[in-house]
């Protein structure tokens, strides 16, 4: 299998997109001759010519607008929000209109249609170049919410997005996107059921950690720390954020006792909150042995200062400290 | 314009009316849940517009777009059954008044948010070019929307990009009870794609013949130069912008004086009778119409309402 970053199996996959419906195209802001501010459709230009990979003027409503407005007369669009912050001006093509057009109109029209956008923090971008607005999308009905967190899921993911006739909102955090690994480039699959599945990443029996996107990968680097090697912890990658896998997670809390959620959005009114509320008010409840608890980014703006930033998203460090705060409390 | 043809206008400015004023007569009687947005008076331009163009074109619509979903061939029982939530309504009773699409005759869509179709029907467009069709999408929106910034991105993207949009202001002069003189600056909203590059003309709006042939002829153009164009049509409508409206905003004296001076129906009943057509052919129209529209009530009151069932469901293809 070829080694490759989660920014190249994006591209494999939106290749594999292109190579596979000619009704598809992508759209977006510097993803032609740039190759995207990530790099992510370097080359697709060349490969496919501007009929299918549309350099757009920066407007993002109308970009999220024409791309349902495409999906709901024959074609497949991708299109792509450059930040997934920028996406706040694209929100009533996607709010109003993708994601209302199927229901609204009795079920007579799909929306086949996903908007890509890099997300999350890390990179000292800002306040306006760094957030986790991912909740906000899978508070809407008839959108589906997907968040990679390596190369061969953010692969997988794609196609299954791909192949859906639902409006997707395909979340990138920017720190995924160099994160090298071996990628199985599989074809096309035959249906999307790979979306709204969770997946248990390591096994355990002492306490569940739920996490999604790059934080994921930071959960990933806590577990292996020395100072929690008595614990036999249990890590599940959240993939899809709407639909929500919830049945994965209770059976692990029946199983550990124990759940915390980790993220880098807020907590307020997010995937985290739903994540505990559901735990807390399902068969599992009868199990947990602790009270649920998250550990979220902290309800600011995202600061630009590099020791500031690492304030407000969760590390390594405080995750161990979770861990260890739940573990002691037996 | 033959004779057929110029009967056709009428007959469908006739249906019209006369489906929203049946609405509005079953809204007083309690039989409709919701709100809605009449078209009175504005007849000619949804008339002249879609019968300018082939059931293979397109059109996107707006939160008032009865006259368009009928005008480009809709089932008035079927959108009589929409407006009573019944399971034969073309969206199952989940669209109701504002939501109305008609994908087989080429309807996109009527849509609640102001300015909200313009840029699906860029999209649309696109997709038509890709498909290397002749057809073009005509895109409906009033004259509220040219202040929304989608409609700029749209109309910059479609002239960019030489997408086969005709887009067609209806411009009725209020965005609810916000007078257009007061919400467009430069005064001009035709000029406003101008700036973009867009050919763009202001026409007399309740005038269908006038209509008719400059859409016929935009979108000759259209499919010639591959250009998308544009077109307000200034009109007026009677009615209040939903039923919650108290007319607080304009005087009776305005409102009479395009219904006794204006009105589309009256205007061209008067110019195909001065043409010598007999005035037992247009009864004799008036009379089938009433006939269906009374008919499509009264299938629709008894036809079964739709089922509350898996409603969570519905969202998702």
């Amino acid at each position: 299998m070829p080694e490759m970053t989660t920014g190249q199996a994006i591209k494999e996959a939106l290749s594999l997109c292109l190579d596979s419906d000619e009704t598809t195209f992508i759209a977006g802001e510097d993803i032609g001759v740039y190759g995207g501010a990530f790099g992510v459709t370097d080359g697709l230009l060349e490969k496919y010519g501007q009929e299918r990979i549309k350099d757009t003027p920066i407007s993002e409503d109308v970009i999220a607008g024409l791309a349902v407005g495409a999906a709901i007369t024959g074609s497949k669009p991708i299109v792509e929000m450059q930040f997934s912050d920028f996406i706040v001006n694209a929100m009533d093509p996607i709010v109003n209109q993708a994601a209302k057009l199927h229901f609204m109109y009795g079920g007579a029209v799909n929306v086949p249609m996903i908007v890509r956008g890099a997300s999350g923090g890390g990179t000292g971008a800002a306040a306006q170049h760094s957030q986790s607005l991912e909740s906000w999308f899978c508070h809407v009905p008839g959108l589906k919410v997907v968040t990679p967190s390596n190369p061969q899921n953010a692969y997988d993911l794609l196609l299954a997005s791909f192949i859906d006739p639902n409006p997707i909102i395909f979340m990138e955090h920017k720190l995924i996107y160099k994160l090298k690994s071996e990628v199985n480039l599989g074809s096309l699959p035959t249906d999307s059921s790979n979306l709204g599945k969770s997946k248990v990443v390591k096994e355990g029996s002492d306490i569940t950690i739920v996490s999604y996107s790059n934080m994921i990968n930071t959960v990933l680097n806590a577990v292996n720390d020395d100072s929690l090697n008595n614990y036999s912890i249990e890590v599940i990658d959240l993939l899809t954020l709407s639909p929500l896998d919830v049945e994965t997670i209770i059976n692990s809390v029946e199983k550990t006792n124990k759940l915390l959620v980790c993220q880098e959005a807020p907590a307020s009114s997010s995937v985290g909150t739903t994540l505990v509320s559901e735990v807390a008010s399902s068969r599992a409840f009868n199990y947990l042995s602790q009270p649920p608890k998250l550990l979220a980014g902290l309800h600011s703006p995202m600061p630009s200062a590099k020791h500031l930033e690492t304030t407000v998203i969760p590390q390594e460090e405080n995750i161990i400290q979770y861990v260890k705060e739940i573990m002691n409390n037996e | 314009m033959n004779q057929e043809s110029k009967l056709e206008l009428y007959r469908m400015m006739l249906l019209i009316r006369l489906f929203e004023e049946a609405l509005e007569e079953m809204f007083s009687r309690g039989l409709l849940h919701g709100t809605m947005h009449l078209s009175i008076g504005q007849e000619a331009t949804a008339t002249g517009a879609c019968l300018a163009l082939q059931k293979e074109d397109l059109i996107t619509s707006t939160h008032r777009g009865h006259g368009h979903c009928l005008a480009k061939g809709a089932d008035p029982y079927k959108m009589f059954a929409e407006l009573l939530g019944r399971e034969d309504g073309y969206c199952r009773g989940r669209g109701g008044s504002m939501h109305i699409a008609d994908l087989s005759n080429g309807n996109l869509g009527a849509n609640g948010i102001v300015a909200g179709s313009l840029t699906i029907s860029v999209g649309a467009a696109l997709s038509l070019k890709m498909q290397k069709t002749d057809n073009i999408v005509l895109c409906f929106f009033g004259d509220g929307a040219v202040n929304e910034g989608s409609f700029h991105e749209a109309l910059n993207l479609a002239s960019l990009w030489e997408l086969p949009v005709l887009f067609v202001c209806e411009n009725n002069q209020y965005g609810m009870s916000m007078a257009s003189e007061n919400a467009v600056a430069g005064g001009s909203i035709a000029q406003r794609a101008e700036s973009y590059g867009i050919e763009s003309i202001s026409i007399d709006g309740n005038d269908v013949e006038e209509v008719f042939s400059t859409v016929t002829n935009f979108k000759q153009n259209i499919k010639t130069s591959g250009k998308p164009m544009f077109i307000e049509s200034v009109t007026y409508r009677y009615r209040g912008h939903s039923k919650s409206d108290r007319n607080l905003y304009r005087t009776s004296d305005e409102i009479n004086f395009w219904k006794e001076e204006k009105d589309p129906l009256k205007r061209f009943i008067g110019k195909l009778t001065e043409e010598k057509t007999e005035l037992d052919e247009l009864k004799k129209i008036e009379v089938e119409v009433k006939e269906l529209i009374r008919d499509s009530v009264k299938k629709a009151l008894q036809s079964p309402e739709s089922p509350k069932t898996n409603l969570e469901e519905d969202s998702y293809a």
